[in-house]
């Protein structure tokens, strides 16, 4: 029941001879490739990019809510921005930043030589550019891009342009792109294990991706059916959401949140795995309670099946069906409170050292938290008659999704680099980059908390006047916290170019296989897989 | 009244939260960072609610961060801490699950009373049917038989930063909601075209308003005095822009004040023929344009293609034979505008309006911004005829 690395014996690595890749060079390269290290990488990359546009279209908002008044753009375009922010960070940055995790890791972490699909995985990424495309391109036409925030909700949907058009066909490809990215996640990681390599003695970060696949192939087909019904409600005549027509407006949210919930996990699993990593090899010390870990995790996976009506606590539900939603949401806070004390577990004597990628963890673990409260207090119905749609809702989930899952990308990002790309990172930079990051993102998120309290609804461009000072506070505070994603990039470039060479294993409490290949990891590992004991 | 609606447990609990939450004395004070006073037995129940949990957080959070800050600080590897690798322990983890889930207990039965009591509509002492439109809201006195729509009445020109703005910038309407203090009113919400919320943080009320349904909500409010909320869900272009403003009069204030209401009802029920002079169709032309029909058309007549809404300066329809645009305003029309812009780039049909409005700012665009059509006047019976 420990976690693997004890039990490993590495075996010889008999890279010698593929050290030199065939494949093409150039573009050729990566548009052909099938190797799980080269779609790791445009993953990551990708991510990197619809992080870099999703922000700037978050400091849009940012600007126009400097003051109250219209002073930079037109409510409409206002409201695109919230729409296209809001997918454009889920779709575009978070959900391939993680599959980017898993590509690189997967594969390594259980001794597999790829991916089981290895064409199908060059798909999966291959889609996601014209999506993103398709999403940008919805700025440029006539009657301008989705306007209706990212839950698309009809009827306001329906009165939407061909901008709402590209944004369906969008979510169509990147959901086939998720789902056949979490069939090869799952056949991976159930098929290609090298011998010994138990499940449970899987890394928790495979555990953490195994589950999240199934949540992915369960919910977004779900998705793709609600934009259908949307489609169709548009052009083809049907009422799904029209009452006129014998519908019910009520219906899309029901659909769309009973894909929307999980997907608030399918983003945060990964998360919780690289955590669970970085912990444990920063204290030097297992991960304590690994198999509370594991059952933890499954845990939070069925409740998020259970409780996607707690999204629509104001659409005047029965009361016997908001106690329901709102028990089953509470009780989330049973094994989320379980993983948060396994982690305090595991640095409890430990020999505790404070690198970027720990301060991220860390980072991470108080934010994340305060968010996890946040969203307990936000489970409580009648308090969330007071914050449904308000910027309480915001900084909830901004310290889930940025805090939380953001942290963790970057504390994974400082502890592998030196796998991926064979050099250490400047940990001076990286840490400058960690406190940057904390204090900004605190400066734009807390005071949110505030708003909501005292009443500015979220989606508006313009507010009244009691909301100016902390609107203020918040907008600073977001530029501070995109102009230290600049220096992220540098960062990671400097390694990238001119880091110190890393050794195999830079980080003496890393135990899992990757480590025992060499940095940069080789084109192709574990051509013969290593035997666990 | 509180006191009477809560039992002794909840009594208990408040006592706890309030001898915390030092936040609720000094709420006056930080007016634009915590609930709004509440007004309604039920908001302050949310409120005492959002206390107590809100403290149970903290401690909680206090107590967990408090054992890593001192872990991080006893046990790093810089002091010459060396790891002690145990890492499972049966006991504990039971513990940490069986603990929480007590706690969540804790809380779930106070906010099981609230849920419990806010959902009672039963035996009230009025109705309103409450209406979210594009972008402003209506409310029908159902058992006094009168109505009226509620706008925002904050200039355009402080929205866009050419004057300094008003005390109540955004929250402010042309006619509020009316209830008489300490009755419960029940609210009756729909919507005409896209889904809105009616929120009035005070009395603890956000009810979405969901076209082609109606759901009910009520409340009770214990103080005389005007209340501000906003539209919680987002409707739109101008969803920043259609705020809830309710004024709770005294019982005979209240009465007054619908007798007022049904006055001006027979007032306009008996002279349906009246002839109004120009100036007069003008002067209430001007109003009605700035709330229905600037939000696209632009209070300076400029139009904005972007949403299909063409400039009415100079317009062939405003200018050419009247009946034809009476025909447009009131039934709408979808020739020849942009069919891609927001709103389908259509022009709405505007027959929930009364005659007079329509007359009136049909009358309006036909002598305003340099605009001298040859058949400068509509009367309200021609717009009467023309509905048949």
């Amino acid at each position: 029941m420990s976690s693997v690395p004890h039990d490993l014996v590495a075996g010889g690595h008999p890279h010698g001879h593929d050290d030199h890749a065939h494949h093409p060079t150039g573009i050729m390269r990566w548009i052909t490739t099938t190797n799980h290290k080269d779609i790791g990488t445009l993953y990551l990359w990708f991510s990197f990019t619809m992080f870099i546009v999703g922000g700037v279209m978050a400091l849009t908002i940012r600007s126009e809510l400097f003051q109250p008044g219209l002073q930079i753009v037109d409510p409409e375009f206002f409201n695109s921005m919230t729409t296209l922010h809001g997918l454009i960070m889920i779709f575009g940055a978070l959900m391939p930043g993680a599959v980017g995790f898993a590509n690189w890791l997967i594969p390594m972490q259980i001794g597999a030589p790829d991916m089981a699909f290895a064409r199908m995985n060059n798909w999966s990424f291959w889609l996601l550019p014209p999506a993103a495309f398709m999403l940008v391109l919805s700025l440029f036409v006539p009657g301008g891009a989705a306007s209706g925030g990212w839950t698309l909700y009809p009827p306001l949907t329906v009165q939407q342009g061909m901008g709402m058009d590209l944004t369906i066909f969008a979510i169509h490809i990147m959901g086939a792109s998720s789902i056949m990215g979490s069939i090869n996640i799952i056949t991976t990681i159930l098929n290609l294990r090298a011998p010994g390599m138990t499940l449970m003695k899987l890394p928790l970060f495979c555990w953490t991706w195994l589950i999240t696949a199934y949540l992915l192939i369960a919910v977004m087909p779900v998705l793709a059916g609600a934009v259908t019904m949307l489609l169709t409600d548009r052009h083809f005549g049907t009422s799904f959401f029209n009452a006129a027509g014998g519908g019910d407006p009520v219906l899309f949210q029901h659909v769309f949140w009973f894909f929307g919930h999980p997907e608030v996990y399918i983003i945060i699993l990964p998360a919780f795995g690289i955590i669970s990593e970085i912990i444990p090899a920063f204290s030097r010390k297992p991960l304590f309670g690994y198999a509370s870990m594991v059952y933890a995790v499954a845990a939070i996976a069925i409740l998020s099946f259970l409780v996607w009506a707690h999204h629509m606590f104001t659409t005047g539900l029965p009361a016997a069906s908001i106690l329901f939603y709102m028990y089953a949401t509470m009780l989330i806070a049973v094994p989320t409170g379980v993983k948060v004390f396994n982690w305090l577990a595991t640095m409890w004597k430990g020999s505790i050292s404070l690198e970027a990628p720990m301060l991220f963890a860390l980072g991470f673990l108080f934010l994340f938290v305060v968010g996890g409260f946040t969203g307990l207090i936000l489970a409580i119905q009648p308090i969330d008659i007071q914050f449904q749609d308000t910027y309480y809702v915001v900084a909830h989930f901004h310290y889930v999704m940025v805090a939380g899952t953001l942290f963790a990308f970057f504390g994974g990002i400082y502890y592998w680099l030196p796998k991926w790309a064979g050099r250490m990172y400047d940990e001076k930079l990286a840490d400058w980059h960690f406190w940057l990051s904390f204090i900004s993102f605190n400066v734009t998120f807390f005071p949110m908390h505030f708003l909501g309290l005292a009443g500015m609804p979220r989606r508006i461009p313009d507010y009244a006047q009691q909301f100016t000072d902390w609107n203020m506070v918040a907008t600073v505070g977001a530029f501070g916290f995109g102009l230290s994603q600049l220096l992220f990039f540098y960062t990671v470039v400097k390694c990238i170019r001119s880091g110190e060479p890393a050794p195999a294993r830079p980080w003496e409490g890393a135990t899992t296989l990757e480590w025992t290949l060499p940095s940069p990891a080789p084109y192709h590992t574990f051509e013969t897989p290593p035997v666990i004991k | 009244m509180v006191g009477n609606r809560i039992s002794s447990v909840m009594r208990r609990y408040l006592a706890v939260a309030l001898s915390l939450a030092w936040m609720t004395d000094a709420r006056a004070a930080l007016g634009d960072w915590y609930f709004q006073p509440p007004a309604t037995a039920i908001a302050s129940r949310i409120n005492d609610l959002h206390s107590l949990i809100f403290w149970i957080c903290v401690v909680i959070f206090v107590g967990v961060f408090g054992t890593m800050f001192y872990s991080l600080y006893k046990h790093r590897k810089s002091v010459g801490h060396e790891a002690v690798p145990f890492h499972e322990n049966t006991t504990v983890e039971i513990v940490w699950t069986v603990i929480p889930f007590l706690i969540l207990l804790f809380m779930a039965y106070p906010a099981t009373r609230t849920i419990l009591a806010a959902h009672d509509t039963s035996s009230p002492d009025m109705t309103i049917k409450v209406t979210g439109y594009q972008w402003k809201w209506g409310y029908d006195y159902l058992q006094d038989g009168f109505g009226y729509y509620s706008s925002l009445t904050t200039p355009l020109a402080q929205i866009e930063n050419r004057e300094p703005k008003n005390e109540h910038y955004l929250l402010e309407v042309d006619n509020p909601l009316v209830v008489p203090v300490d009755a419960k009113v029940r609210l009756l919400v729909t919507a005409n075209d896209v889904i809105h919320a009616w929120w009035v943080p005070a009395f603890g009320v956000k009810q979405d308003a969901i076209p082609g349904f109606v759901r009910d909500t009520w409340f009770r409010a214990d103080r005389v005095g005007i209340y501000r909320g906003q539209c919680a869900e987002l409707c739109g272009r101008a969803h920043a822009y259609m705020p809830v403003v309710v004024e709770v009069k005294s019982k005979e204030d209240y009465a007054k004040w619908v007798g007022e209401q049904k006055q001006k009802l027979n007032a306009a029920a008996n002279d349906p023929n009246k002839v109004w002079d120009v100036a007069a169709l003008v002067a209430h032309g001007e109003q009605v344009y700035n709330n229905n029909c600037a939000a696209c058309h632009q209070a300076n007549g400029g139009g904005n293609t972007a949403l299909g809404a063409p400039a009415l300066v100079g317009d062939k329809v405003v200018l050419g034979p009247k009946q034809h645009q009476i025909d447009v305003v009131l039934n709408g029309q979808t020739n020849g505008v942009v069919q891609t812009a927001p709103g389908g780039g259509k022009m709405p049909a505007w027959k929930q309006l009364p005659d007079v409005d329509i007359a009136a700012v049909i009358s309006y665009t036909r002598n305003s911004w340099g605009n001298k059509a040859s058949e400068n006047v509509v009367q309200p019976t021609e717009v009467k005829a023309e509905r048949k």
